[in-house]
């Protein structure tokens, strides 16, 4: 029994270490393909838009190593998959070779979006890779003007850091509130007050007309007619997942690899997927979803390393994300519909707090900021399902 | 199985008394992971070892 898992980031090494942890005796290998890592496997991320973006001197921790790996007897092939082909089971890697493989675990991840006009080139950034991350901070000296381009968790997360420097930065958001998507417009525009008084300079309801400069940016003018002179432009359009290689290959692909409760990619045998790709049957929501958290690659490694060792499994976890900006940490837990309601039931939006959002009757999601302790109680009703009255008595 | 927590690289996330809240509690203040159950009984060694898993800063070791 051959198990080849392609994608050495968080889901991908997190699988293997918990296939041998399992104590399968499977044939293992890894495909990684992380640029600039000589052995394809990628750093860990969070620490990229954070401690790392503002070193120098933090070090952006390694997932793995060869021996590691060595001594969980998993093999390591440094290449980057092109094909898959499901009659003989082989995975065709750039340069001619393949992996022969019994079982399958997709963990390619996503990669940044790009839009026709914002590609990265000198001066222009996406931020994914440890590499990508050293790029901007070495490009963000002092004086540096930023302008960033996406008003999500990344931008809105880059945007502070870089502000925590002493940078210049702006932000350009094409919706009327930062991270509003994430976290809805009550939410969002509560950040997004937050970050104007920290001196982020906010362009929202704008868009991007062009990126003025030749061999050097200069400027990015607006949709809106603002022109915003610029030494640095970072790209936090959000992400796609990495399918290109699957086209055609026989897979379900619809924004992600289409898997089932337990992971197991629909209508093939012996193929799974784990992290950013993965678009699963939610138990808990009964709709497929796609989540590009840290914790949901941990979670999901986790449930294919059990469904792959004699434990079926099913993944229904709430998700989970936190941010670190402002000074504080934002965790959101469950899903912030824009439809939903809200009640903040600890504190209020100016400081920390703990805030509830519910629709169709039941609580939907646990949004807090600099509250962990107090946010717990109410992260446990959301993952008994509680209702929506049930949750607001608890407050 | 030991569980012991660096609370120097601990954030205070509680990602691990989500997986495991008979091993790891949080402090009152700032969320820190306190191990309460240690050494871990054997009914809860699948979860504490998924508390460490899911710790975002690696900060727990199980042995």
């Amino acid at each position: 029994m051959r198990i080849v898992v392609v994608g050495a980031s968080l889901a991908g090494v997190r699988t293997v270490e918990g296939l041998r942890r399992r104590d399968s005796d499977a044939d293992v290998v890894l495909v990684g393909a992380e640029p600039e890592a000589d052995d394809g496997v990628a750093a860990d991320r969070p620490p990229l838009s954070k401690a790392f973006l503002a070193g120098p001197g933090v070090e952006a921790p390694p997932l793995t190593s060869r021996e590691r790996l060595g001594a969980l007897g998993v093999g390591l092939v440094p290449g980057r998959a092109v094909d898959l082909d499901l009659d003989r089971r082989r995975v065709g890697l750039h340069g001619g070779e393949s992996v022969a493989f019994d079982t399958l675990v997709v963990a390619t991840g996503s990669t940044p979006r790009t839009v026709p006009g914002l590609e990265p080139r000198p001066g222009v950034f996406s931020l994914r890779t440890a590499a990508d991350a050293a790029a901007i901070r070495a490009a963000c000296t002092e004086g540096a003007r930023v302008v960033v381009v996406g008003g999500g968790f990344i931008g809105a997360e880059i945007a502070w850091t870089l502000r925590q420097l002493g940078r210049e930065v702006a932000v350009v958001e094409p919706l009327p509130a930062l991270m509003i998507r994430g976290l809805g417009p009550e939410l969002g525009a509560a950040f997004t007050r937050r970050h104007a008084a920290a001196g982020v300079d906010l362009h929202l309801g704008a868009g991007v007309a062009a990126i003025e400069g030749g061999e050097r940016v200069e400027a990015v003018a607006l949709t809106d007619g603002t022109v915003l002179p610029a030494d640095v432009v970072v790209l936090g359009l959000g992400t796609v997942p990495e399918t290109g290689w699957l086209v055609g290959s026989g897979l379900d692909l619809r924004d992600g690899v289409v898997c089932d409760e337990r992971l197991a990619a629909v209508g093939v045998e012996g193929v799974w997927a784990a992290g950013d790709v993965v678009r699963w049957r939610h138990p808990r929501y009964g709709e497929d979803v796609r989540v590009e958290h840290w914790t949901n690659a941990v979670e999901t490694a986790g449930v294919v390393a059990a469904n792959l060792t004699g434990a079926p499994t099913v993944h229904d976890a709430v998700p989970y994300v936190w941010t670190d900006q402002l000074g504080g940490r934002l965790q959101v837990f469950g899903r912030v519909r824009p439809q939903d309601e809200l009640r903040v039931v600890v504190g209020d939006l100016d400081g920390s707090f703990v805030a509830l959002t519910g629709g169709d009757g039941l609580l939907r999601s646990v949004v807090g900021y600099g509250a962990v302790k107090a946010l717990m109680p109410f992260r446990k009703l959301l993952l008994a399902g509680a209702g929506w009255d049930e949750a607001l008595s608890a407050a | 199985m030991h569980v012991t927590v660096d609370l120097g690289a601990c954030q205070g996330h509680g990602v691990c008394h989500m997986s495991a809240p008979d091993v790891f509690e949080l402090d009152e203040t700032d969320g820190h992971a306190i191990v309460v159950a240690d050494p871990v009984p054997a009914g809860l060694e699948a979860d504490a070892q998924l508390g460490a898993d899911s710790c975002p800063e690696r900060a727990i070791t199980v042995s």
